[in-house]
């Protein structure tokens, strides 16, 4: 590319080969040559599979019968690498849980690239590469896509938006209204993991043991809770963004009732504990990547426990509280010293305190 | 950072509770100066615990709400100019401003950056010699240690740009305000264990003996607070009137002889107006004349700024300890911490933000059926 003037991108292609360019040109979103490149020598070979080798304008699918359910999400994090992750596995695993909470299997994703002019080939090849492990490890297909470069210092580098249909269970009724009083809530494992592990390497924390992202599928555990309890379970979420204490609180409102945690029951790594409290944060509203939350009926806990904690992603759940009839709407946690407090959603990001 | 957990039992800190309902006969009232202090006995019900004899007074140490609604102000019209890198803790960014906060000026395009340490906006004037680069200093006797040491190592180092919004406020000139305020009901105080660990605790038995109040060196964590709050209901009881070290192992009465030499190299005593209370006589510390170069009120010159307060706001009776923020008419009405009137319901640290936060306003009938009714919640 020249360096002068403004160069019109609209209609431009470059000849030269793929491997001839360490990094993203206009011209890789420009429908040309080059964009049809990336898609074969990058896409193509990490995604494999026969609805996306058509590479039509559209994916065409067989999905039988039944209910679909269907979820999208965007992701801009940063950095796009991170201990635990990166961006693609994020990209994957998000939509997937989005899709498994809902009660449905999730089956199709589709992928969609924003680059930045100047992003690394290398970088995006490692992206990819980690969303076609991430989608074999889900067993979902990525069976379409696109992919727009703005100019440089217009983006982060990196976005991907992903899109995800799942076949709903048969008689599965899961919903965020459906918790009922009497219910028992559960937490999959460990809080605040993936937040913090963003933070620190933003901020430049460093810990004895660095902290990892959970970013992880769940539609594993999920069909296994499913499996062993069936209509018991009432309502699911993956508490992402906003943390446990906004998925909490949804659930209160979207039910209309009252949610009680035990907060000494809540499990916390002894390190992300360590950073919230270096930085003034609440680990209840810190960012989760691969837990879920299930509201399931008090004579099922046994059994939703006992197969959570069977399964690697499911290790340290507990129960965490129950649903009640009382401050309908809330979450109150019962704290350390015995007293009450309620646990609003916050408004924004939480602010790390100045002392 | 394990050893925190045990500060935080609630076996012990019920037993520590019981305790301080054995020793407390009369009624009595304790001010925790520090709003790290408030946060913490709101978060963990502290003051549930209590015998409902002894009420805790809200201070105002929390530095975010202090700091003048006109520096605000200056701080905004400073982080609007363009090629300026306008560098703030996190929680000043939503600190209201007359017409605005630092959130809107970053979205209206400003280069506003949350750091965590003043020393990372040295590194960013470094990194970006043809951006003026501003650090807002605000905080007590706490911060001032790292924001003078970033004024040290900009001076050392040469950089011309690099500035100090600054807006320091010092605790013992407070509690002389306090004490010689009309009206001042405070019998005792929870002296702020981070201000502390910073200059120790030789500048308070003057006002322990000036003003017969017990004054008691306190941490932050759950058995910490019932730690200082028995031993300055002990005092109070038995009629003394002491400093005394509930948090020795942070805090020594020399406190940090380093940082206090740095502090008096960098900063000299001034008169300070605290947001909501007014001007306290050298209260505050602004940049001493070896550092004037590097104070970004005289950088930039900021001039015509008309500061409007909420006439519906009450924080300034909040941060003296007349009212308790659900005293306040516009509490949980017109002022919650979407869209704070004061700067006590923005930080976490606010007392109004606190009692909002952890939903004080709800009465113990609406709380009730938590299932987990404390055993000290009856009051």
């Amino acid at each position: 590319m020249s360096d002068d003037g403004t160069p019109d991108f609209s209609n431009w292609s470059c000849p030269l080969p793929l491997a001839d360019y360490p990094t993203i040109v206009m011209g890789h979103g420009g429908g040309g040559k080059l964009g049809n490149e990336l898609v074969e020598h990058l896409f193509l070979p990490a995604f494999r599979n026969p609805a996306l080798e058509n590479l039509g304008d559209a994916a065409v699918l067989d999905l039988g019968s039944g209910r679909l359910a269907m979820s999208t999400d965007s992701f801009v994090v940063q950095p796009l690498f991170f201990p635990g992750g990166s961006i693609g596995e994020l990209a994957v695993n998000g939509t997937v849980n989005d899709l498994a909470v809902s009660g449905a299997e999730p089956r199709y994703l589709s992928a969609s690239f924003i680059l930045e002019e100047g992003f690394p080939l290398s970088r995006l090849a490692a992206i990819v590469a980690a969303m076609a492990e991430a989608a074999a490890t889900a067993a979902v297909r990525i069976v379409t896509g696109d992919t727009k470069v703005v100019e440089h210092g217009h983006g982060d580098g990196c976005y991907i938006n992903t899109a995800g249909i799942g076949v709903l269970r048969q008689g599965i009724l899961v919903g965020p209204h459906r918790a009922q009083p009497g219910d028992a809530v559960l937490v999959s494992g460990t809080i605040g993991d993936h937040g913090m592990a963003i933070m620190s390497v933003r901020e430049g924390l460093e810990f004895e043991s660095p902290i990892r992202s959970d970013c992880a599928a769940l539609n594993g555990l999920i069909a296994e809770v499913l499996e062993a309890a069936g209509d018991a379970v009432h309502a699911m979420r993956d508490p992402t963004r906003g943390g446990l204490a906004s998925t909490l609180n949804e659930i209160a409102q979207a039910s209309g009732v009252g949610i009680e945690i035990d907060e000494p029951s809540l499990p916390v790594r002894a390190e992300v504990q360590s950073a919230c409290d270096l930085l003034g944060l609440d680990p209840v509203y810190v960012a989760n990547e691969g837990k879920a939350v299930f509201f399931v009926a008090p004579e099922a806990v046994p059994a939703v426990l006992g197969t959570l904690r069977a399964h690697p992603l499911g290790r340290d759940a507990a129960r965490i509280g129950q649903v009640t009839a009382q401050h309908k709407g809330m979450l109150v946690a019962r704290t350390a010293m015995g007293a009450n407090r309620v646990i609003p959603t916050q408004i924004g990001e939480q602010l790390p305190r100045i002392c | 950072m394990k050893y925190l957990t045990e500060f935080r039992n609630g076996e012990i800190a019920q037993r520590m509770a019981r305790e301080i309902h054995q020793i407390a006969t009369r009624p009595w009232k304790i001010m925790e100066v520090c709003g790290g202090q408030t946060h913490s006995i709101i978060k963990n019900g502290i003051d549930q615990m209590l015998p409902a004899t002894i009420e805790m007074i809200h201070g105002p140490g929390c530095p975010v709400c202090v700091t003048p609604l006109e520096l605000i102000d200056k701080a905004l019209a400073i982080a609007a100019q363009p090629g300026v890198m306008f560098c703030s803790f996190g929680d000043m960014l939503r600190v209201p401003g007359t017409e605005a906060d630092l959130f809107q000026v970053k979205g209206a395009g400003g280069d506003v950056r949350v750091v965590y340490s003043p020393l990372d906006a040295v590194e960013l004037a470094v990194r970006n010699p043809d951006k003026q680069v501003v650090f807002f200093g605000v905080g007590f006797e706490t911060t001032a240690p790292a924001n003078a040491m970033s004024v040290h190592l900009a001076k050392r180092r040469g950089l011309k740009n690099f500035s100090l919004l600054v807006s320091h406020v010092l605790v013992p000139p407070a509690i002389e305000a306090i004490m010689g305020s009309p009206g001042n009901q405070v019998q005792g105080f929870l002296l702020a264990g981070h201000v502390c660990s910073v200059m120790g605790y030789w500048e308070y038995p003057p006002l322990a003996e000036k003003y017969g109040i017990p004054l008691v060196v306190t941490g932050f964590e759950p058995l910490d607070l019932l730690d200082g709050i028995r031993r300055c209901v002990m005092q109070l009881e038995a009629g003394r009137h002491e400093v005394e070290n509930a948090y020795e192992r942070i805090v020594t009465f020399e406190g940090n002889r380093p940082a206090q030499k740095l502090l008096a190299e960098v900063f000299e005593v001034t008169d300070r107006a605290w947001r909501g209370i007014g001007v306290i006589p050298k209260s505050g510390w602004r940049l001493s004349e070896a550092y004037r170069a590097f104070d970004a009120e005289e950088r930039f010159h900021i001039t015509g700024i008309h500061t409007e307060e909420s006439p519906l706001c009450h924080s300034g009776d909040v941060l003296r300890g007349a009212i308790k923020p659900a005293e306040c008419p516009a509490f949980g009405k017109e002022c919650t911490p979407r869209h704070p009137l004061g700067a006590t319901m923005v930080s976490s640290e606010g007392a109004c933000a606190a009692y909002y936060n952890y939903g004080r306003f709800l009465s113990a009938g609406e709380l009730a059926g938590a299932g987990a009714t404390s055993t000290f919640s009856k009051r």
